[in-house]
């Protein structure tokens, strides 16, 4: 096979040189993409790689959409930006909030999202037009996160589901997320960290049977 | 020392803490508002007995910041780009006088416009003042150069501008702290003459501050935050400014920068670097956040010398923020596209949010001034001006803080009658007084809304500082009493408010209708902390 051209060794130096991970944050203002943001940022900080995230406050907060650009990397980041057709990773907490980022991700980059529209407009589209936008990307995972979070009977924690799902594909041990998670609600009580923490685990869960389950197809092939 | 994650604008406010600052006066606006937020809710500020003030606008936060430093201590002020046109008076004139205690102005200017009614440059600001500036590229260089800044000013006894942009004020990174540093103690200036600028003396410290700018020069020549990077290429040769060195090493990641390049974060710029760069390279490219001031300066009047490419050659986009693409792209290198957004996606702006009290103000309007038209509705700066969108449409301008009282009053002296003005409690506060005062003089006819939400909500619920007293300050400067209304911005209220508001638009002089009701967000918060702490 082609990729065996290059030494196995080779390879594993490389990965352990560089990661790199730029994420799109999206949602719509007050859906707590920021506290997806903080749990990753926090957990990498812990895992001693470089950050940055760019953020955004003011008028567009008011119910317009939202994103933040969150890079880490093991070596130095210069832009705060991500440049176009380069993220890894857009992580959305609105389905059609995950695609108004397309640009920014990269041709094999994955897209995690949330299904339950939030509906604020009187044009919003079809979920139905939505979902098939998101069906013909190569790599997606996308589910209901408020339905999950209702479930758990934690409705606000959509967010840490969302975050759950993305977190297979973050090169973060899933334990950091945790105390993250730790760190970020503590203030609020056990309850409340113990919820998000459930979230995230039920988000991580539906994303492992999604992946084991494309993996069966492949081999059915 | 343990690196903290830090907003831009938290490295400046921690850079202030650690740097012996004494106080620091801001009125909010974003980008800039995190600055005051993070020293206000710093426990070791208050520890340190760091005065942090909110202020009624920003030319009286500046003037206060002047005052701390007459006495001898360290004082920041903080604002957005158009709070500085504000506070300008001021500002031009503290280079005059000169600081005595560390004296640092930090302008936050909004490229792209993405929570403001333009883009200026306030660069431009410090080159007319004459004040040095600091431009940080990253969130350590601006946590650095407050300490860097104080002791500049200082040093030479000027105000020091610090100049970031949205990009920098609200992207987090890791920053090194420093030791910190002990506050001053009280000493008035040497010479009490120095904040005098009668003419007689304004001359004298007018030529010694002009006298100085050599030495701001030889500064920037040997200053940490100016780099003259070699470069084996000498095809092209690379200036940035401020952050615009990121957008342009983001594009070196893999490979080496084979050009020479010089990074200036500090101004009044360094000739002799331009000079050598200008002089060993073919074609020169100026890459700027914002206005493209080195590259005018460069290009002179006749822009007769070599090839300059940047933001007035269309090399760069002339408006707008840079990102990693558009500077390759400047560079003739390969920039992906990405995706196209699919068609299915929607515009979302941003809107008043659900139980706003200003909704049910500006309908109530709608339906009160419907007899007249809506054609005569001036308004302002804050949540409220999201009126202008659908669904309610109602306001015809927004230009700049307090402009909606005195644009309705230009209409009516030109003969809209009645015309009408809707302003925020805090904007009233801010810049409103003096126009509606203008008003009273005249006996406009003119019905002023002080929207009272009890609160500065669009930056984040800062305190207002009328709040309380609106009424009583409408009274204190001549509007009648009987003119002054206040109403409760409910729907149930609908009708009785639209009879109030018809009544008044009836009348022939200036009449003040207050709607008052608490911000839904503030109202929210407060309720959610109590039943936490129950």
């Amino acid at each position: 096979m082609h990729s065996n051209a290059e030494p196995e060794i080779q390879r594993k130096i490389k990965k352990q040189i560089i990661m790199k991970k730029d994420i799109i944050l999206a949602g719509v203002g007050g859906q707590g993409i920021l506290s997806i943001a903080a749990a990753i940022g926090l957990a990498a900080v812990e895992s001693g790689l470089y950050l940055k995230q760019a953020e955004v406050h003011g008028m567009s907060q008011r119910g317009g959409d939202v994103q933040s650009h969150l890079r880490l990397s093991d070596k130095e980041i210069f832009s705060d930006l991500i440049p176009r057709g380069r993220a890894d990773m857009i992580i959305s907490v609105e389905p059609m909030e995950s695609l108004r980022y397309l640009p920014m991700l990269s041709e094999d980059g994955w897209l995690i999202t949330n299904t339950k529209p939030f509906i604020n407009i009187s044009n919003y589209p079809s979920l139905e037009s939505i979902i098939s936008e998101i069906e013909s990307l190569p790599q997606k995972i996308y589910l209901d996160a408020d339905e999950i979070a209702v479930r758990l009977k934690s409705p606000k924690s959509a967010n840490m589901v969302v975050l759950g799902a993305a977190s297979p594909y973050l090169d973060i041990d899933f334990e950091k997320l945790e105390y993250a998670i730790k760190l970020l609600f503590g203030r609020k009580g056990e309850e409340v960290v113990n919820a998000n923490i459930n979230s995230l685990k039920a988000g991580r869960e539906y994303a492992d049977k999604q992946i084991s389950k494309a993996k069966e197809q492949t081999t059915d092939v | 020392m343990q690196k903290v994650l830090l907003l831009g604008d938290e490295a400046i406010a921690q850079g202030g803490i650690d740097a012996g600052m004494s106080g620091i006066f801001a009125y909010p606006g974003t980008p800039s508002t995190e600055i005051t937020e993070y020293v206000i809710s710093s426990r070791e500020a208050k520890e340190r007995g760091i005065k942090a003030c909110w202020t009624a606008n920003e030319k009286t936060a500046m003037e206060a910041a002047l005052g701390m430093s007459y006495a001898g201590k360290r004082a920041m002020t903080c604002m957005k780009h158009v709070g500085l046109n504000v506070a300008a008076d001021p500002f031009i004139n503290s280079a005059i006088t000169g600081a005595n205690g560390g004296f640092i102005i930090v302008a936050a200017d909004d490229p792209s416009m993405h929570s403001s009614q333009n883009e200026q440059d306030s660069r431009f600001f410090g080159k007319f003042a004459f004040i040095p500036i600091l431009e940080p590229s990253n969130q350590q260089e601006a946590y650095d150069m407050v300490f860097y800044g104080f002791d500049f000013s200082e040093k030479y006894g000027i105000p020091v501008l610090i100049r970031i942009t949205t990009r920098l004020a609200h992207s987090r990174a890791g920053v090194t702290r420093n030791e910190s540093k002990q506050q001053n103690n009280i000493k008035q200036p040497a010479n009490l003459r120095q904040f005098v600028l009668l003419p007689s003396i304004a001359r004298k410290q007018y030529k010694d501050l002009l006298n100085k700018q050599k030495y701001f020069e030889e500064e920037s020549e040997n200053s940490p935050f100016n780099k003259y990077y070699e470069g084996e290429d000498k095809t092209k040769g690379i200036i940035t400014t401020g952050i615009a060195y990121n957008y342009l090493m983001e594009n070196f990641q893999d490979t080496k920068l084979p050009y020479p390049l010089l990074k200036i974060s500090q101004y009044p710029v360094p000739v002799k670097m331009i000079k050598k760069l200008y002089d060993e390279c073919d074609t020169i490219y100026v890459i700027e956040e914002g206005f493209p001031v080195v590259e005018e300066l460069l290009r002179g009047i006749l822009d007769n010398g070599k090839k300059i490419s940047g933001r007035m050659d269309g090399g760069l986009p002339r408006d707008g923020e840079l990102n990693p693409n558009s500077v390759a792209r400047l560079l003739g290198m390969k920039a992906k596209d990405g995706r196209e957004i699919p068609s299915v996606v929607t515009p979302r702006p941003p809107s008043l949010c659900i139980g706003c009290p200003h909704t049910d103000s500006v309908l109530a309007l709608k339906e009160a001034i419907s007899e007249y038209g809506k054609d005569r509705v001036f308004s302002d700066i804050g949540c409220y001006t999201l009126s202008a969108l659908p669904p309610y449409e109602m306001i015809n301008s927004c230009v700049d803080m307090g402009a909606s009282i005195t644009m309705a009053k230009g209409a009516y002296e030109a003969g809209i009658v009645p015309s009408v003005a809707v302003i925020g409690d805090s904007t009233f506060t801010h810049s409103g007084i003096a126009g509606l005062l203008d008003a009273v003089k005249d006996k406009s006819n003119i019905t002023v809304f002080i929207l009272d939400n009890e609160t500065t909500a669009m930056t984040g619920g800062q305190p207002s500082a009328a709040s309380g007293r609106l009424e009583d300050i409408c009274k204190g400067i001549g509007v009648e009493s009987e003119h002054i209304k206040i109403i409760n911005p409910l729907k149930r209220n609908h009708e009785e408010n639209v009879k109030i508001i018809k009544e008044e638009l009836n009348y022939d002089g200036v009449s003040v209708i207050i709607p008052r009701r608490e911000c839904i967000v503030t109202q929210s918060q407060k309720f959610r902390e109590k039943s936490k702490s129950k």
